[in-house]
Formats: structure tokens, sequence, C-alpha cells
């Protein structure tokens, strides 16, 4: 490799002196302000150093005069939300349920709100908007099963159902009849033609007429003796054509046979009472609130 | 064109190879860099007809610029009275009389056909007057170069003062230049913020430091692009990064009027001892004296005797140079002139010149630009001031209630575009509905739900219907929501579907 800087005939300009196997390498040098731009960068990164979290230490890192973490900006943004918010929510804290429902503005607050939180909390097990899964009520329709008034839903939000660390919580159960040998295989089947008449279904008539004894002694009690359901106890309409479980035969024998409860947490102290309020009337707006 | 191919290197013979010496190769077969250095205009004071044209152009687009967002306009309490207004935040341009929503930016569209057309129109007729005129590049580098010429002095002080060494009047009057330079950016970026904001809330912010980071972004962006366009970048924007030189030539025919030197007059040119004439006395040809007047004073550095050319922006101030030249050695005026490529020949043949405005070109820019203007036009007039949309929920398609009943949601969206609070009355027919509700709202004594919608805004509201899946006709039956205005009577009615179970 030499070093003879020679001058290129045709462009004029010096070579860099270079030579691989015959090929030389015009000097063209990058534009000056470029290269200064350059070393301004280098000098302002410096800044950069002060100002940011930069080095890290054996056990700790450089904090930097600005004290930034993506925790702080995080909260701020949170900060700012909250401050945006703040008059509704503190309208939202102020008034009651029924208020707040009659009132436009807050309505429309809660429906956006609740529609937020209802996502986050409560999609998973009633299903995007509310349309509810096999065992995990719809919200949508007007059958419920603990009431679908306001202070109804508030209350199922505040206690949750069979949530047995709350006090409050909505709770009943419905015995084993098959597993716990309250009643026979027959009564059973008995019973589920009687159940299956109730919502205008064709059933074997003699055995629904057997099965309408079992079902006064038996069932009577949750579901009332038409079968409509017992809504402060819990006790689910049987007369609708609404399952929350199915309702086939073999569904039906099953859930006599074994029982069936879900449970649902209470969200009292999960989330404050502003967010429960727009909850209850979010739930209560999505068509089925009473 | 086959690119020449003057360096062969050999690979057998290392001796042959590109440091060959020049004197071998053919003057136009040398490697050129592909990117021409600048080489910097200084353009001379000039006083004319086309200059004061110009003066009146900038004069009269600046007060437009910094003029405009202060106008006002009364449009009620439930809107903003600035007359010239973009308002991002709410999604509404206001221009005088008109307001559009965002989803009526088709406007936009036809006002920018309009301004191609208009272009395509204008430069047809008249060459590049926008460049030259119009074009916000232009005025403000004219502006620029007014600031630079006040402060510098004209164009032989100018390049004295560059070639001078750094020296204290060096350092001053550059100074100051850029100074005044960065003063008139910021106040051009300051204004441009003013079409987006009220006016003056926004002045307020910006001085007191409240304003958003956009405000002050945009502000910044606007300021540093005005400053290194027109200050630095100059005819190299007109040049180099703008599409519209490299296509005007096609806008253009031999009986657009454009700026064009009389060569079969001008030339041979010579400086005018060499005519050897008595003053005052014209010669047969040759009137051009070489005196580069046209090239000193033009604004992009071209010589308009070389032809009509891509940097050419059509201001004519070589026109006035040439005349102000013409008059002193006592040639006849217009030797470069505002005329076509036609007018020219015919004048070399000594026949009459004509001008001929309408030509098949005109005719067809000016009916798009009537038609565009028409349908626009007919637009703005016949627009919808009440508008409603339905969306139907899809998850779930329906709901089955206790009774036996579906029930599906909707979500109605009732677009008030006038400037007036507006009750509107809800009906939903073509499917026989069993339950009716509106969230939030309770029917009247007529059973009528009252939808209020604030003026100037969309309302939105939760619809629920119910029907008996019995009587419908398909897993969706058509159905039509229907708002009437309580005082006027309009109605707007809105096609959907009732989703039902299977049949």
């Amino acid at each position: 490799m030499s070093t003879h800087v020679e001058k290129d005939a045709v462009t004029g300009t010096d070579t860099t002196g270079h030579e691989w196997d015959g090929i030389r390498e015009l000097n063209t040098p990058l534009p000056s302000w470029w290269v200064y731009v350059f070393w301004a960068c280098i000098v302002w990164s410096v800044g950069y150093w002060v100002v940011y979290p930069s080095w890290p230490s054996a056990t700790d890192y450089l904090k930097g005069t600005f004290g930034t973490t993506n925790r702080t900006q995080l909260h701020e943004t949170l900060n700012n939300v909250a401050a945006e918010r703040a008059p509704y929510m503190e309208r939202l804290a102020a008034l009651d349920l029924h208020e707040v429902a009659n009132d436009a503005e807050l309505l429309n607050f809660s429906m956006a709100g609740g529609k937020a939180v209802f996502a986050d909390n409560c999609a998973p097990c009633h299903g995007t908007g509310g349309v509810g899964n096999p065992g995990y009520p719809s919200l949508l329709d007007d059958d419920w099963l603990w009431g679908g008034t306001l202070d109804d839903i508030s209350q199922t939000l505040h206690a949750g159902v069979r949530w047995t660390e709350n006090p409050d919580t909505r709770f009943n159960e419905m015995p084993a009849f098959g597993r716990d040998e309250l009643l026979s295989r027959d009564e059973i089947g008995d019973v589920v033609q009687y159940v299956l008449a109730f919502s205008g279904r064709e059933t074997d008539a003699t055995a629904a007429r057997r099965g309408a004894e079992v079902f006064e002694f038996n069932c009577a009690s949750c579901h009332g003796e038409d079968g409509k359901g017992i809504q402060e106890l819990g006790g689910p309409n049987l007369t609708d054509g609404i399952w929350l479980y199915g309702g086939d035969v073999a569904t039906i024998t099953e859930t006599v046979t074994n029982s069936r409860g879900g449970v649902m947490p209470a969200w009292e102290g999960r989330l404050d009472e502003e967010t429960i309020k727009m909850l209850a009337v979010y739930v209560h707006s999505l068509g089925g609130g009473q | 064109m086959a690119i020449p191919r003057t360096q062969h290197s050999d690979p057998a013979n290392p001796a042959i190879s590109n440091l060959q010496p020049a004197a071998e190769l053919a003057e136009d077969d040398r490697d050129h860099p592909l990117f021409e250095t600048r080489k910097k205009v200084y353009p001379k004071r000039v006083s004319g007809k086309f200059r004061n044209l110009k003066w009146v152009a900038l004069i009269v687009l600046l007060l437009i610029y910094w003029v405009v967002p202060w106008l006002r306009w009364d449009r009620g309490p439930s809107a903003p009275d600035q007359a010239v207004l973009i308002d991002m935040d709410l999604g509404r341009a206001y221009f005088f009389f008109i307001e559009i929503w965002p989803q009526e930016v088709y406007y936009i569209t036809g006002l920018l056909i309009l301004a191609a057309v208009g272009l395509f129109l204008a430069t047809s007729l008249f060459g590049r007057i926008w460049c030259g005129y119009g074009c916000p590049q232009t005025v403000w580098t004219d502006l620029f170069m007014l600031v630079e010429r006040y402060i510098q002095g004209d164009r032989n002080a100018r390049m004295k003062l560059d070639k001078s060494p750094w020296g204290f009047e060096k350092i001053w009057k550059l100074g100051t230049t850029h100074l005044a330079w960065l003063v008139i950016s910021a106040a051009t970026g300051g204004a441009f913020v003013l079409y987006f904001h009220d006016a003056a809330t926004v002045v307020r912010d910006v001085f007191t430091g409240n304003a958003s980071v956009g405000v002050y972004s945009t502000i910044a962006f606007l300021t540093g692009s005005t400053y290194l366009l027109a200050g630095w970048a100059r005819e190299q924007v007109c040049t180099y990064m703008c599409p519209w030189p490299r296509f005007q030539s096609a806008m253009l025919d031999e009986e657009s009027m454009i700026v064009t030197y009389e060569g079969w007059r001008g030339e041979t040119r010579g400086p005018i001892k060499r005519k050897n004439l008595a003053r005052g006395e014209v010669p047969e040809t040759g009137h051009c004296i070489d005196c580069y007047a046209c090239f000193n004073v033009c604004p992009t550095g071209v010589d308009i005797r070389d032809g009509l050319q891509l940097e050419c922006i059509g201001c004519g101030l070589c026109i006035d140079a040439c005349n102000e030249m013409m008059d002193k050695v006592g040639f006849p005026r217009d030797l470069v002139r505002f005329d076509s490529i036609q007018n020219t020949r015919l004048r070399e043949h000594g026949q009459a010149t004509r001008t001929r405005i309408i030509r098949p070109r005109t005719i067809f820019y000016s009916f798009l630009v009537v038609l565009v203007s028409a349908v626009m036009a007919f637009g703005l007039f016949n627009r919808e001031t009440l508008e409603v949309n339905v969306l139907r929920d899809r998850n779930p398609l329906f709901v089955p209630l206790s009774n036996g009943d579906v029930r599906n949601g909707y979500t109605l969206k009732i677009l008030n575009k006038e400037q007036a609070e507006k009750t509107f009355i809800l009906t939903a027919t073509g499917v026989d509905v069993r339950d009716f509700q509106v969230i939030g709202l309770t029917p009247n004594q007529n059973g009528d739900f009252e939808l209020d919608v604030a003026p100037d805004r969309v309302g939105s509201f939760r619809v629920f219907v119910a029907a008996d899946p019995a009587v419908l006709q398909d897993e969706a039956t058509p159905m039509d929501f229907t708002v009437t205005d309580k005082v006027t009577g309009a109605t707007k009615t809105y096609d959907t579907v009732f989703a039902g179970p299977k049949k």
C-alpha cells in the first residue's frame, strides 16, 4: 500500500494516497458544516449525561438533574388525566346513583368510563360488552338473577356473588340433588321433564306430572311454584328461554344432579366508589336495566 | 442516448486507469459532478411596470396573510367569531359564511382541483405568473431581498461585502440582515398558527408562555423554514425543490404570453460602442448592447437571452431593466418583452401580431374551472345541515329477552350543523316494534322520544328496539330510523336492519 497522494486529472481532486490492487480513491471529505454539526451533536450529548439518568454504577445509577424516570412520567400522565376527570368524579361522588343516571352529562361520562372499566375488570367473565359466556350471565338481556335495578346492580358489584370474604355478598346454594342422593335418578329425570315444560317445550307428559311433585317439594322454595324464580333469593327464572348453563335435557340434568354456583368477586375496596357508580350505570344502560 | 464510456480499466494493464491525463478526453466526455455548486445571485434593484406590479402583489398578499386572522364574523354564541379559522380540536373549519365539518373535507379536494386547474389556465395564458408574483416563496424571497438591499446596499455593494474580510462592518451588516430575516420569519410562523386558534387568545398565550407545545413547535418550524427558504435557499427552491417548473412547459404553447427576448432584433449583441452609432441612432439589427442589465436584476440568476428556461420564474423584472437601458441608449423598448413566441416570430417577419386568449387549451381549462366551481357551489348551497348515522351493535347481533322477544341495540348519531339547539323526535319503522327505549330519556306524553342536540354538535344516543321474532321476515329485516325536527318538521331517515334468529 503506497501513500502517494496524486492529483486526479479528470476531476482535479487529490487521491487519498492509498492503493489497493490498482484502485485508488479520490479524497472527497465530508462538507465542513456537516463535520461541525457532528461534533456539535457529540458535545450536546454530554448534556444528556448530566440531566437524564445515564451511567450505571455498581449498586445504583446516575440519576440526572431532571430527576426523570419512566415512573414519574407515568404518574404525571395519570395525574393529568385525573385532573381532567376531577370535576366529573367530584360530582359522581356527591350524587347518588339515580341522580347520576338522570344527569345527561354524567350518564355519558359514566357510560364511557364504565365501558373502559368493564373491559378491564368484567369482560374476562361477562364477555366483551357484557354478552356473557356459558356460566357467566349476559348483562344485556332483561333476565336478572339478583335484580336489574340500579341499586341491585350496585349491590352485586359491591358485595359480589358467593364471595364469602364479604359479609353482604349475594349468597344461595343449590343442593346437588343427585350427587348427595337427595333425589333418585328417576326423580331427577322426571323433574327435568317438568322444568322443560315451563319454557313451553315438548316433554314426556307423564314424567312431567310426576316431576311436578318433586319440583314442589325440592325446588319451588327457591325457584317459585310457577318456576319464575325468586329474585330476592337469587333463584333463577326457569320459564324464559334464557339459560345460564344451557337449557337442553343433558345440561339441566347435570345441573340438578351436581348443582351450580358461580362466583363473582366483590368490587368494593378493589374499585373506588365513583368507579363502581360508573360501572353500575354502564351495566344498567346496556339494555336490560330495570 | 448512450452515455459515452470514456474510462476503460484494463485489468491486464494497470497503467491504464482513470488517472489518464484529461487532455486525451473530449470536452463533453469528462466526468462532471452531477450537482452544480450554487452561484450566489445578487439581484440588482430595478424599477418599472413589472416591478411595481410585483410590489403591489407583495403588499396585497402579505396583508392578506397577516390581516385575515383578525377579521371577525358573527356566527352567534355557539361558534367562534373569527372569519377564517380551522379549529383542529373541535374539527370545524370556518371561512366567513362557510362552515365545514371533517367529513366534508371533499370541499378541500375541490379547492385543490380548482387551484391546480386555475394554475394551468393562468400558465397557458400568461406563463409562470404564479411563480413570479403569487407563490409564497417568491413573495417572501422578495421581502427578504428588500431587507437585504436596505441594509447591505445594492448588487455591487453586496458582492463587495461578501468578498471583503470579516470585520466590524461585515459582521454588523450581515448580523442585522439575518436578525431582520429571523424577525420576519418569526412573524410569518407566528401568523400561521392564528388561522388555527382564536387569534387574540393565541397571541397572548404565545407571549405569556401558555400556548401548547404544538403551537410553539409550529411557529419554530415555520420560522426556520421561512428563514432557510427565503433567506438562504431562494431560487434553489424553484429550480430544485419545486415540481411545478418541471412540467409547466406542458401548459405552454406558442401563443402563451411569456417573458421573451426578441433575438431577431437583439442579435448580434455587442457593446454600444462597437455598434459605431451616433447616440440615438437605431441600428438595423443588434439592439442588445450586452449590458447584462437583464441578468443583473434576475432573482433566479438566469440570462433571459438564452430563451425560455426552467429557472425563469416569469417575473418580468428583466423587461423593466432592459427598457431602462433601451431608453437610455435611445433604442426601441421591449427588446425583452412580455409576449408570445408566435408574436416574436410574426414581428421578425414584419407581420401584424395577434394575441389569442381563446384557444382550445384555455377553453378546456376554463371549462374545468367553471365545472368544478359549479359543483362546489352546488354542494355548498345544498349542504345538509342535518345528518343521521346509525351504527348497529354487532356483538351480539341481537339479545333474546325473557319474554321471547329479541332486542337490537343501535348507536344513533345526529349531526346538527346549525347554530341552534335542536330537538328531534325519533321513530322506527319497518318492524313491528314491541319495546323502544333511548338510554337516559323517558318518552313524552305522546310516547315519543325527544332527542336534544346542542348547536353545531353531534348528538349520540343509545337506542334499543325489541320485536317478536315471529313477525320478522328474516335474519335481517329492513328497518328505518327517522328523526324529525320538532320545530321545522325537517326529517332525515337512515336505513338499517333489525337482526333476529335464523328462520
